[in-house]
């Protein structure tokens, strides 16, 4: 295998509706700020790697409307994912991995609020049982929760705790959609959303956008001094249909760590793509993190969650605390689908 | 979700021998023989947007609804693009300067639309082409009209044809159509980077 770091990292201010701005022109910015940071020049990447869906902001094609901020002329190798980034970010890792690329870009971001992001994530049900209900994003994490409540796994109090921790840790983090939270036992005093899930259990709806850039070997020595290597990566998906499931554990996520290599050592911050309280619970159990292991130091999802790009977003957190030397291991976990159907890990790793 | 027994599509033909499948035993439901089966389902969905043109789309929808056409320059390339993204494709920099541009153009390339598709007002056959705007690098669509369709070729001159004032909003839909302007066909050889 051969050794692919993260090297530069940007992302938008993430906020509820950007709504003087295009998409194209909500993402050229951060590409041009990754692109500076790199130290490469625009037309130095071996592969560009893109992820959103057209769906959210309901622009068909929008993702080749953004390749403008690419420059993509003279022609490049260019591939998209109607994925998170953090997939699209695979796709160039394997790329590299091929001996194709050294250097490759990856970008994602979402425009949410142009739609009504609950219902239109309905959509990725089943088109036959399931979609023809209009079950919302909401409606289904909400049956994850009381199976998760009831089989013990959280707690609404827990799930709570959970909510103030991330608005609170993310008072430190510039990027974050919202930095303060209510004490735990005042938002238990809130009404629910959806039985169980409160409004506070929920990740905001945001737009946003995330790059970065990957180098191989001695070109990312070279080009950063202290690059976030990918140790190990791996996805893996549970059935669709929900009633396939048992909502309450996630044996992708459990398989994914296993073969990305999360046991092989300390694990120091975990980012993980936590869009309802109750996932963090279910996320810890199945990458077999202890209790010390620090969480979503960034606030996480909670605190802003740009579809399409939180889950990259998780892998820059933790590359960001490699590149600053703040510490030396961490896991970053990107979802897809509903209730964690769709999970990826990545164990990063800085050197010396 | 509906039973479309009203516009049921016609049974699948299918020959024999390409598969089998084992009969199912459905004995324990009773009444399940007499139960009509369900051929199709048709689930309606629709969702709903706002559209976010973005700042240099905005600039441009602005400035059509005072009949003016403006583009937004590359700085990298000098090349002109309407309607504009905000962002050049060359140099994936921001336009920022934004250019007047004339309310004539060229046609490039063309197509005649012999189909009367959903939802199409125009009489067939009618001309759909791509028209260099005076000014810009990158032609746009429009409808040609006002000359018979076997008439029209690359090079030929076109005016634009506005809606009346009262009737103009931020929309390209003011221009209704394209007309020839009388002038002098372009030769081929100007428009070779605009195919």
């Amino acid at each position: 295998m051969r050794d692919v770091a993260i090297i530069a990292t940007a992302q938008t201010k993430h906020v509820r509706s950007a709504t003087t701005v295009n998409e194209v022109e909500l993402i050229q910015p951060v590409i041009q700020e990754v692109i500076e940071r790199s130290g490469l020049g625009r037309h130095d990447f071996d592969f560009t790697c893109s992820g959103s869906s057209d769906y959210l902001a309901g622009q068909p094609f929008s993702f080749v409307m953004t390749l403008d901020a690419v420059g993509a002329w003279p022609p490049i190798s260019e591939s998209h994912v109607e994925m998170d980034g953090a997939w699209a970010l695979y796709e160039a890792w394997v790329k590299i991995q091929t001996g194709h690329a050294d250097t490759a870009l990856v970008y994602s971001y979402g425009k949410s609020s142009p739609g009504d992001l609950p219902r239109v994530l309905s959509r990725m049900t089943d088109p036959y049982y399931e979609a023809p209900l209009w079950p919302t994003s909401v409606d289904i994490a909400a049956l994850q929760a009381r199976a998760a409540i009831q089989a013990g796994v959280t707690s609404e109090q827990a799930m709570a705790d959970i909510a103030y921790r991330s608005r609170t840790s993310a008072a430190a983090n510039p990027f974050a959609q919202l930095t303060t939270s209510a004490q735990p036992l005042a938002l238990m005093d809130e009404e629910y959303l959806a039985d169980p899930l409160r409004r506070h259990d929920c990740a905001p709806i945001t737009d946003g956008g995330v790059a970065i850039v990957l180098a191989a070997g001695d070109k990312a020595r070279s080009l950063c001094s202290r690059p976030a290597w990918i140790r190990g990566i791996d996805h893996r998906a549970d059935g669709h249909h929900l009633n396939f499931r048992d909502l309450t554990t996630s044996p992708s996520v459990r398989i994914a760590a296993e073969k990305a290599g999360v046991a092989n050592g300390p694990v120091e911050i975990a980012e993980l793509h936590t869009c309802f309280t109750h996932h963090e619970p279910i996320l810890r159990s199945a990458l077999g993190l202890g209790d010390d292991v620090e969480v979503n130091p960034s606030g996480g999802p909670l605190a802003a969650n740009p579809m399409m790009a939180a889950g990259l977003i998780r892998m820059v957190e933790v590359a960001n605390r490699i590149h600053s030397g703040e510490v030396s291991r961490g896991v970053a976990h990107a979802t897809g689908g509903h209730a964690l159907q769709h999970n990826l890990i990545a164990v990063l790793e800085g050197e010396g | 979700m509906t039973d479309t027994a009203s516009s049921e599509p016609a049974p699948i033909e299918i020959p024999e021998g390409v598969w089998s499948q084992p009969e199912v035993d459905m004995s324990a439901i009773e009444e399940i023989a007499s139960v009509e089966s369900v051929r199709s389902v048709r689930a309606f969905a629709s969702l709903t947007y706002d559209y976010t043109p973005g700042l240099a789309t905005t600039r441009f929808l602005r400035a059509i609804k005072e009949k003016r056409l403006v583009g937004e320059r590359c700085s990298e390339t000098g090349k002109v693009y309407i309607p504009p993204r905000g962002v050049s494709p060359v140099s994936g920099m921001p336009t920022t300067e934004q250019v007047d541009l004339g309310l004539d153009g060229t046609v490039v390339s063309f197509c005649v639309v012999n189909l009367d598709f959903t939802g199409n007002a125009q009489e067939i056959p009618y001309v759909s082409a791509l028209i260099l705007v005076d000014g810009s690098d990158i032609p746009i669509y429009g409808l040609v009209r006002e000359i018979p369709y076997n008439e029209v070729q690359p090079g030929l001159r076109l005016k634009s044809v506005w809606v009346e004032d009262s009737e103009m909003t931020t929309s390209f839909e003011n221009i209704k159509w394209w007309a020839p302007n009388g002038e002098p066909d372009v030769p081929a050889s100007e428009l070779a980077d605009y195919v």
